[in-house]
């Protein structure tokens, strides 16, 4: 997936759609991270400062989600539902399987809504039910 | 010539993509509808085909499969290995009794032309015509509960905010469909959008609400992107906005995006959420109908019970109440999955057995195995042996069986399953997921699991067997919400229901 590189500049533009939301700490977030890739450290002040919060505020609501991240994602991301109907057919051993082969890019997850073709996995944006590791390297490429 | 190709995201996990492209290689003056899902999933890529008989379905339809269906001359009906005959006739879709979900995977969902001409909009212009008493009433009168799991009488509720004097109000429908096991939700965003949209609409004008967001989970990528379009097709139609169908009513709605975070289908912790906070559930009273988003009187809804109000409204509150037990009264969109070979959604009247569920209608395991171990409502939810499997599915059969229907997922295992594996998960999954507010859950769950860790590896395990049911007992009774109270029931249930797996000796 293709993101921008960070800058203030480019933030704060974003920063500005979001003038009109209530509550919109989460969403500020969200928006960063949809625009590059990831949460900057910098965004906490910016995001604090922007809508009249503390950056103990943001940064308390930054670490609570599992999506959001303050890095910058690796060149593909694949997600293995690791919940219970997908460990009913066999996601924990694709889990080990595709970690073997893509650790850094592979994360858990907890449901796609896609539990009666499980094992259940995203790759890149893209749903993939039935999931072995074959399929998931060529969804991958 | 019209062809029916889902873009539901369970058919695309198993390419259906693939498939309407090839299809429509091969045809380029056919008419490709991506409809929803009928819900047999197991027979995704299902592709329809418009006859003068009638709708006739193949399937499961592959990308290699397509050249061998147009040899069999599949756009006149033409006989294949895959035919499955006309659609509404497949025994499996033909016995459901198919309400909330009456329009998924027959309409176009983003079609307004489609959704009037299957009965969508009638509930919303009856509404209209009611006062705000006269419309709750017939929510209320038809026995609606809250289909989230909670099981809350839904007209009681909307009484509630309806007598809230404020200068704001909102409808928040909750879509943070994160129990494993489920779907529906999901299946009704993307195959029938303009139902929710107008269950919203009718809940905003009984309460006087002007307001509506739905609060939809990251992990629904597909869902999130219809739903919008059916949200700006529905404005531009003047359906949603300033005069809703040019009455006096002004309605819109909003679509908030989740975090990844499972607590936040808990209701309170979904309005901190949707506040821009963090996901910590909050105390309960006030309750949400009184002071709720933003402190502002809040109607908080499943997917599922605001999109069976327009049917209500549109046939009658009796019409409704007329099917399911006791008081569990209406449909059951039930959602088979797992390890089941025929998974997917069944929609019929409460009171249908859990055997029937799973053996008629789900045709037992995908793996061909014996079935061990049913996980009904959810991650929350108990896990039932086959001895149960005569249990009646409605709320309160499956309270007094040690359970709940939550929001009517059901998880199969094979026997290759080890209860006290999936006991630990469960404390294991609440560990990661706990907002961390009160300690039973926050602590307990970490403690659970090493004790289950330890139980596993034969450790003294009656003593901590014991000591296990009594934190249970703690979580239960001290927690504030359903994450710490109700992960003890797949613990406990597991042990009881499947004590050899509790021994300490290995399976």
């Amino acid at each position: 997936m293709k993101y921008s590189p960070f800058s203030q500049e480019a933030a704060l533009g974003l920063l500005a759609t979001l003038r009109e939301e209530k509550g919109p700490v989460l969403m500020a977030l969200q928006l960063m991270q949809k625009e590059f890739g990831y949460v900057d450290k910098a965004c906490v002040e910016l995001i604090a400062n922007f809508f009249n919060k503390s950056r103990a505020d943001v940064h308390g609501v930054l670490t609570f989600y599992h999506d959001l991240r303050t890095t910058p994602p690796t060149e593909h991301q694949i997600s293995i539902c690791v919940a219970e109907a997908c460990q009913a057919v066999g996601a924990r051993s694709l889990e080990k399987e595709v970690k073997a082969k893509f650790a850094n890019e592979t994360h858990d997850a907890y449901c796609f809504g896609n539990c009666a073709l499980g094992p259940a996995a995203m790759v890149d944006g893209k749903i993939i039910g039935r999931a072995t590791l074959a399929k998931i390297e060529v969804a991958r490429q | 010539m019209i062809i029916y190709i889902p873009g539901d995201s369970a058919a695309l996990s198993v390419g259906a993509d693939e498939v309407a492209a090839a299809i429509a290689h091969l045809a380029p003056t056919a008419t490709i509808v991506r409809n929803g899902s009928r819900g047999a999933l197991w027979l995704e890529t299902l592709v329809e085909v418009q006859t003068p008989y009638g709708r006739i379905a193949y399937g499961p339809v592959t990308p290699e499969d397509v050249a061998s269906l147009f040899d069999a001359d599949f756009l006149n009906g033409g006989q294949h290995r895959l035919a499955l005959g006309k659609t509404d006739q497949i025994k499996w879709l033909a016995n459901q009794d198919r309400v909330t979900f009456a329009r998924v995977g027959i309409i176009d969902p983003l079609s307004l032309n489609d959704y009037r001409a299957h009965g969508g909009l009638l509930g919303l212009m009856n509404a209209l015509e009611l006062s705000s008493d006269e419309l709750i009433s017939e929510v209320t009168d038809s026995g609606l509960r809250g289909r989230g799991g909670a099981a809350f009488p839904a007209g009681i509720k909307w009484r509630t905010a309806a007598q809230a004097t404020s200068d704001q109000k909102y409808i928040c429908c909750n879509a943070d469909e994160g129990d494993s096991g489920t779907f529906a939700d999901r299946m009704l965003i993307e195959g029938d959008p303009f139902t929710l949209i107008e269950g919203m609409t009718i809940a905003g004008i009984a309460v006087g609400a002007t307001q509506g967001i739905v609060y939809l989970r990251s992990e629904y990528p597909y869902a999130i992107a219809t739903l919008q379009k059916a949200i700006d097709i529905a404005r531009a139609d003047s359906w949603l906005g300033k005069s809703v169908l040019g009455s006096m009513h002004s309605f819109d709605i909003q679509i908030r995006v989740g975090a990844g975070s499972y607590v936040c289908g808990e209701e309170t912790a979904m309005l901190e959420s949707i506040e821009g906070k963090r996901g910590v559930v909050r105390a309960k009273p006030p309750l949400p109908a009184i002071e709720g988003l933003f402190g502002k009187p809040t109607i908080i809804n499943n997917v599922l019970t605001l999109a069976t109000v327009p049917m209500i409204l549109a046939e009658g509150a009796a019409a409704y109440k007329a099917r399911g037990v006791g008081r569990s009264l209406g449909t059951q969109v039930f959602q088979l999955a797992g390890n089941i070979a025929c998974g997917g959604i069944v929609e019929t009247a409460f009171g249908i057995t859990l055997n029937k569920l799973i053996n008629t209608y789900g045709g037992g395991t995908l793996t061909k195995r014996p079935l061990r171990a049913v996980q009904i409502g959810g991650p929350l939810g108990a896990y039932f042996s086959t001895d149960q499997f005569e249990t009646s599915m409605d709320y309160e059969s499956l309270i007094a069986a040690g359970g709940m229907l939550g929001h009517g997922g059901i998880v199969v295992f094979d026997d290759t399953v080890d209860l006290a594996v999936q006991a630990k998960f469960a404390m294991e999954f609440c560990a990661i997921e706990s907002c961390g507010k009160c300690t039973p859950c926050r602590i307990g769950s970490t403690r659970g699991a090493e004790t289950i860790d330890l139980i596993i590896q034969g450790v003294r395990v009656d003593e901590n067997k014991k000591l296990l049911l009594d934190l249970c007992e703690v979580m239960t009774d001290g927690s504030l919400c359903a994450m710490g109270g109700l992960t003890p029931m797949p613990v406990k249930s597991a042990m009881i229901n499947f004590p050899s797996d509790f021994t300490g000796a290995a399976r």
